[in-house]
């Protein structure tokens, strides 16, 4: 019981890791971007091979992929997604499909289709258990050091947002992008930065992931819905909203599956329905903020 | 008034062009004609005839919803599926009779497109996306795991078809499965085209253009979105039907995103808010895939992204006009 909890949360977690790039670009810019899932598998694919070809510990990985993918986010972010910016949401969203259905292709070329499989180092393996009974708590060491990853990174963001003066302009241009730019913030600039940080983190979630996720070429396509609920779910305003939604979608999913396997991803899909039907803005919306 | 203005000799002008919209072009029966000819002319390629009549359908259906409403749907697949299985299911289990099978696979569509359709008339482009691609998504998740009923992800398996009107086989040849397809699509494209030039069809385009307006000048959004929405719903099973009914299978992947995503692609390469649209980006989109996964079986979705990516970065309209390349390239 408790152990499907915490398997939730650190579920939760990296799903939230994995988001929280596409939560912000999609406040920022009002831009679908399907092809999200497609930095996390790069950041993903480059753990793979650092380790597997390089022989690079684990933990030396993880920022590599951050800033690869974060490199992969500013390049494309420059070159193809802007000109999009303004474009019909119908073009955006063909567009992303395109973007990702060519990751996967591409990925698949070269990889191969097969899952790949990272070792993880001797620290990471085995689980701690606590209590008894009932209520037994037991802690796979990775997952333990999942959440202490991304709840260090959730924090530092939240403070990055609210304390810095890239935030506060961040912040502005979410808001209303004229009148930030009115004000003299460099508009895209702060686009390009946060896009490729949000990349960034959606490489370093995939990296993480690849563990409890699985990583294959279809991973785009198959999370791309995860991140989306998120993001619907949570609202695009602030952080703690699609935190609050990962948290819980993550719990929802893991129990879900844990307890009714026969319906398996079905419940998650329906409770997405009726959230969105009972408040199409999302659950965590701030009033007055623009529509 | 209105009885005299009818046996006027010239109608004015702004009679004229909304008249003129849903009067016959001189084109239209020749290529309807030389579509009907087709599977006589080419009988090897009948499949393919059936196969791009049935993608056509499904992409007029999706028309109604995203180039005449609006609505941007990544999971039209659910409504194609449902009618596949229907009538796949129909045609195991009751009776089966082509014709009876389509009514019921059409009817089982109606009806979830109509439920469905309370889910699409709040929100913004991006709870209605994800709310559509939910409702396929959870369609699928349910035909994997009903396996007692769908087969799950084997397919369902050991569709037989009766003769057609009681008279037609289903021949290896496909060329009656080209025809009752052409047929079904033939129909279904004259009721669409009724249906998009009448009032109802004028308040739809007002929703799309302005939904505030449309609301300030007294059109009922909602119902309006939901009567095109199961319209819509309603001729994407009839393609599912006939995609089952014509291959005698119906298998987990009528319900795939990619399905959706295709369907998309289709419309926007053929041009929304234009029946023929469909139609057109249905050949196209067929040919394509054939020369493409006839050269790269494996890898074709490469193209078909990179093709998505230039299609939507160049612009659809300067992409089919490659002479406006040079011309005013640098203006814009």
């Amino acid at each position: 019981m408790l152990t499907i909890l915490f398997d939730g949360i650190a579920y939760g977690m990296l799903l939230f890791i994995l988001a929280v790039g596409l939560a912000v670009t999609m406040g920022l810019m009002n831009f679908i971007n399907l092809a999200h899932g497609a930095f996390a598998m790069a950041g993903g694919y480059i753990t793979v091979l650092l380790m597997q070809r390089l022989d690079v510990p684990f933990l030396v990985c993880l920022p590599l992929a951050f800033i690869g993918a974060a490199l992969l986010g500013a390049v494309l972010e420059r070159t193809l997604y802007r000109p999009l910016y303004h474009k019909p949401h119908l073009d955006q969203v063909l567009f992303s499909i395109g973007l990702t259905f060519m990751a996967v292709a591409a990925t698949d070329y070269f990889m191969g289709s097969t899952q790949q499989i990272i070792q993880l180092p001797s620290f990471l393996r085995g689980r701690t258990e606590l209590g008894s009974g009932n209520w037994i708590l037991g802690m796979g060491h990775y997952r333990l050091f999942i959440i202490a990853v991304c709840a260090a990174l959730t924090v530092a963001l939240q403070l990055v947002l609210a304390r810095t003066r890239f935030g506060s302009r961040l912040r502005a241009s979410v808001d209303d992008q004229r009148v930030a730019a009115g004000l003299g913030i460099n508009v895209n600039v702060v686009f390009l930065t946060t896009f490729a940080f949000g990349s960034g983190l959606a490489g370093l979630g995939g990296a993480l992931g690849a563990e409890v996720l699985g990583l294959d070429p279809i991973f785009p396509l198959k999370f791309m819905i995860y991140f989306l609920i998120v993001v619907a779910v949570g609202g695009t305003s602030s952080i703690t909203g699609p935190l609050l939604a990962a948290l819980l979608l993550g719990i929802a999913d893991v129990s879900g599956k844990y307890y009714i396997p026969k319906l398996g991803a079905f419940i998650v899909y329906c409770l997405m329905i009726l959230i969105l039907v009972w408040r199409p803005q999302g659950l965590f919306v701030r009033r007055g903020g623009r529509p | 008034m209105k009885s005299e203005s009818r046996f006027q000799q010239s109608p004015s002008p702004a009679q004229q062009s909304l008249l003129s919209s849903r009067r016959w072009r001189p084109w239209e029966p020749l290529l309807w004609l030389a579509a009907f000819a087709l599977p006589l002319l080419l009988p090897a390629h009948a499949f393919i005839v059936n196969e791009i009549a049935i993608v056509a359908l499904f992409a007029i259906s999706l028309d109604m919803v995203l180039g005449y409403t609006g609505i941007v749907s990544l999971g039209h697949a659910a409504f194609f599926g449902m009618g596949a299985y229907t009538a796949a299911l129909f045609a195991k289990h009751v009776m089966p009779d082509p014709i009876v099978g389509l009514a019921v696979g059409i009817a089982a569509a109606t009806v979830l497109g109509a439920i469905f359709s309370l889910t699409i008339q709040r929100g913004s482009d991006l709870t209605r996306l994800m709310v559509t691609l939910g409702a396929a998504l959870i369609l699928l998740e349910l035909a994997n795991k009903l396996d007692w009923l769908t087969g799950g992800a084997d397919g369902l398996q050991g569709v037989v078809m009766g003769p057609l009107l009681g008279r037609f086989e289903f021949d290896l040849s496909g060329r009656t499965a080209a025809w009752y397809s052409l047929t079904l699509l033939l129909v279904l494209f004259f009721l669409a085209r009724r249906l998009v030039n009448s009032p109802l069809g004028a308040t739809l385009k007002a929703i799309r253009d302005n939904r505030l307006r449309a609301m300030a000048i007294g059109i009922p959004v909602g119902s309006r979105l939901s009567v095109s929405y199961t319209v819509a719903a309603a001729m994407a099973g009839a393609a599912g039907a006939l995609q089952a009914q014509t291959t005698g299978f119906a298998s987990l992947d009528v319900f795939e995103f990619q399905r959706s995503a295709d369907v998309m692609l289709i419309l926007v390469v053929g041009g929304t808010g234009w029946l023929y649209g469909g139609v057109a980006g249905a050949i196209v989109f067929k040919l394509m895939q054939d020369f493409l996964s006839a050269i790269t079986p494996q890898y074709w979705t490469f193209w078909l992204g990179l093709f998505l990516v230039v299609l939507v970065l160049v612009g659809r309209e300067r992409l089919i006009r490659p002479w406006t390349w040079f011309a005013n390239g640098r203006k814009t």
